[in-house]
């Protein structure tokens, strides 16, 4: 596995190769961990029939990647994350994982002519903090006060209190799937694999045009996408 | 308690020896009943350090007080001044990335809700009278709804928001209005590592300013360049974060704001300006009366903007000490 930097505003992400490509032809495949952790060390072998490179992000706040000083995580600014890492790359297709699938499917709507298809696949983080704000909860006294842990294995805990409290209402998603459906080119940018269907996840499968479909047969048909 | 908390922020040690600065930088214009304030010190927020500043004496009962986006501290040198006069303390902070307050990695609701209870912490143990202007209120709304124990009374200046300023079109417009508004906020990302504000004269940076706030004389403007902006070699700078951006997009909704006042059990003050603006909500009475709780009281103001204590600062200041008078 090799790694390299992409600078993010103050935070230096790390972009991990887990395998080149076996054929030039192929993009490469980004995964997208999910909430509390990180890019794992070797390729998931649902990935074995991509022929393109697997790269994977770590997340602010995760992995290598910098852990900010006093929170203030946004799945938006976890989709600016991955623009990043796609200004250093060029076009991917991206698998995500809980978190990294919600972030994925924003990157889709965001960043449609780089982003070709996405999986969006179970994992931590999936669910976000629903659908509208509950009671609100300022945060857990206790948590440290100083720079987090800057141990790879151990995330930030504001990114796992603020990610895990993030409101994520269906029509927004769904408007996310309208940007990669409508600006992206591709007839089918998005692929729901997830058993797990949040309200948001519902909402984006029931779109017209998003796929319903396993991890390995979704990359298959995003792949000569 | 205060004294404790203020003793263990000193000896910090990131903790700067010099407090946050007060004096305005020269050149400014002088402002008839403007005053800074009369102390400042820095709060520790989750390791990042927030200036916050102290008008009136100090053993006078609070009123905390929090600016709205991309202002800070200093726009309340006018109306502190007229709450002090009234027998009260007016605390009021920088927000993260704004003023002199540290720049952040990151930005988000829950970060500056936490903040501004770290800020209270190093104000009072007791219930206190919280106060805010646009963005500010609406995130003292939230405050007083998650801790209302710290609360014992909520003066919210034009910061109750409502959908009246989002564009009313169809949907397929609303998804190209999207897809220039994420294209071009992915594009300012990938450049603001390396971004700074735009050095100028202290009249040019008034009258970018005048932009977000049209009413505003330039004088005030003028003067407001001289503690929110630095003196570089090559010009004035403002002080705020420059990866921070006006607008944007994302899933909160203005109303879930609004649903959480009705709620409310301490006395309330809601105070509008009726003169719609670019920083304003546009929210009219009839939006704010049915979630009004039943201690509430409602103020809407005719012929002034979305800054109503900047615009008519004895006006504003009148209502709220009377308010504050009539519910002890």
């Amino acid at each position: 596995m090799t790694t390299t930097w992409v600078r993010h505003n103050r935070v230096r992400l790390a972009l991990h190769e887990l395998r080149p490509a076996r054929s030039p032809d192929t993009r490469p495949l980004l995964l997208l961990h999910g909430l509390g952790e990180r890019t794992p060390q070797r390729p998931p072998a649902v990935t074995d029939g991509w022929e393109g490179a697997v790269l994977g992000l770590d997340f602010v706040g995760h992995g290598r990647s910098t852990r900010p000083v006093g929170g203030g995580y946004t799945a938006e600014v976890l989709m600016a994350d991955v623009d990043a890492a796609l200004a250093a790359v060029g076009a991917v297709t991206i698998l995500g994982r809980g978190l990294g699938a919600y972030v994925a499917l924003l990157a889709a709507g965001g960043r449609p002519s780089l982003v070709r298809g996405v999986v969006l696949a179970d994992g931590p983080g999936l669910a976000g903090g629903g659908t509208r704000p509950g009671s609100p909860y300022i945060g857990p006294a206790g948590l440290p006060a100083g720079p987090p842990s800057p141990d790879p294995a151990v995330p930030d805990p504001w990114a796992l209190f603020e990610l895990s409290r993030d409101v994520r209402p269906p029509d927004y998603a769904q408007e996310y799937v309208r940007q990669a459906m409508e600006w992206s080119g591709l007839t089918r940018p998005i692929v729901v694999a997830a058993v797990t269907r949040p309200e948001w996840l519902a909402a984006v499968a029931a779109e017209p045009g998003v796929v319903d479909a396993g991890v390995v047969e979704g990359l298959g048909l995003l792949a000569t996408a | 308690m205060q004294s404790r908390l203020r003793a263990v922020l000193e000896s910090h040690p990131r903790g700067d020896p010099a407090p946050p600065p007060i004096t305005p930088a020269e050149g400014g214009p002088h402002i008839d009943g403007a005053r800074r304030p009369d102390r400042s010190w820095w709060v520790d927020a989750g390791g990042l350090r927030l200036a916050v500043y102290e008008w009136g004496p100090p053993d006078a009962p609070p009123i905390v007080a929090a600016h709205g986006g991309f202002d800070f501290a200093g726009t309340f040198d006018l109306f502190a001044p007229l709450l002090v006069a009234g027998g009260y303390r007016f605390v009021a902070w920088d927000a993260r990335g704004h003023g002199d307050s540290d720049w952040a990695v990151l930005y988000n609701w829950s970060a500056d809700l936490r903040d501004a209870l770290a800020v209270l912490d190093s104000v009072s143990a007791e219930p206190v009278v919280l106060l805010g202007h646009s963005k500010g209120g609406n995130l003292v709304l939230e405050l007083a709804d998650a801790l209302p124990h710290r609360v014992s009374h909520l003066v919210n200046l034009d910061g109750l928001p409502s959908k009246n300023n989002w564009p009313d079109v169809s949907e397929h417009e609303r998804t190209r209005l999207l897809h220039g508004e994420l294209e071009s906020w992915l594009d300012h990302r990938r450049r603001c590592a390396d971004a700074e504000r735009r050095p100028g004269t202290l009249d040019e940076l008034a009258e970018r300013r005048a932009r977000m706030n049209p009413r505003l004389s330039m004088e005030w403007l003028r003067y407001l360049v001289t503690i929110g902006a630095r003196r570089d070699a090559d010009g004035w700078r403002w002080k705020i974060d420059p990866s921070l951006r006006l607008g944007g997009f994302g899933p909160w909704r203005p109303e879930w704001s609004m649903q959480r006042m009705p709620g409310l059990s301490m006395p309330v003050l809601g105070v509008l300006g009726l003169e719609t603006e670019v920083m304003g909500w546009g929210t009219r009475p009839a939006d704010v009366e049915p979630y009004l709780p039943p201690r509430a009281r409602f103020e809407a103001l005719d012929g002034v903007g979305h800054f109503v204590h900047i615009e008519q600062p004895r006006l504003v200041a009148d209502i709220v000490l009377d308010f504050l008078g009539s519910s002890w």
